[in-house]
């Protein structure tokens, strides 16, 4: 039962969330990645901007990877969030689960990540040609 | 006593700043913290929703407050 949590300002590298991942003893691994997407509702998106409450969110996430290992039988977990501001197809997030069967895998990183977008203290910025929005911030 | 609240995403809009000092009753509660931030910053009432986190956890509305805490506004969140 091993977790690797971090949230920073630095971009997310994939290999090395791949690398800690990967073990003798998995069958599989699955892998989310967010990516920054160039419109919402049709509106072109130029950049994000994110912000945590960085102690609360590695506690929030830390409850979130305690709940999958209850749930599933899978072996590592890995939540990698990024801060700062994010242009169009970099990465905010990256989830990464190993097990030593898929079910488990794509169970637990499923939950995780939808998990984590309802309960954890991180808030996202979009940027428009016209104008600045917090999503989800109003009806 | 006077309670620093710590405001993130648009709260920190709403507040002009990322914290702001309330002048609250000795043993008042999350309930009571949100009715005084409301009276005085409106805009709080708009928002789809916003908890009170005190040391880091979601607090309850009946939690008591003290002036060791370290208490945050956290508007509706939006990370991933």
């Amino acid at each position: 039962m091993q977790t690797q949590i971090e949230i920073h300002t630095e971009p997310l590298n994939i290999q090395a969330c791949i690398d800690w991942i990967m073990s003798p003893d998995s069958g599989g691994i699955d892998v989310f990645i967010g990516t920054v997407r160039n419109a919402t509702k049709g509106k072109p998106v130029l950049k994000l901007e994110f912000e945590a409450y960085n102690k609360m969110a590695i506690n929030e996430i830390e409850k979130i990877t305690k709940q999958a290992f209850d749930k599933w039988p899978v072996q590592k977990v890995l939540v990698h969030h990024r801060t700062g501001t994010l242009q169009v197809g970099e990465m905010p997030v990256i989830i990464a689960v190993s097990a030593a069967h898929r079910a488990a895998a794509f169970d637990a990183c499923r939950y995780i990540i939808d998990t984590l977008k309802q309960t954890v203290p991180i808030w996202k910025k979009e940027f428009f040609e016209d104008g600045e929005v917090w999503v989800a911030a109003h009806p | 006593m006077e309670i620093t609240v710590l405001a993130f995403g648009i709260a920190k809009d709403i507040f002009g700043g990322a914290s702001v000092t309330v002048a609250l009753a000795d043993n008042a509660t999350t309930a009571d913290l949100k009715a005084s931030l409301e009276e005085k910053y409106p805009r709080l009432k708009h928002l789809a929703s916003y908890m009170v986190a005190v040391n880091n956890e979601y607090a309850e509305d009946s939690g008591v407050i003290t002036e060791r805490d370290e208490v945050a506004i956290i508007p509706p969140v939006s990370g991933g």
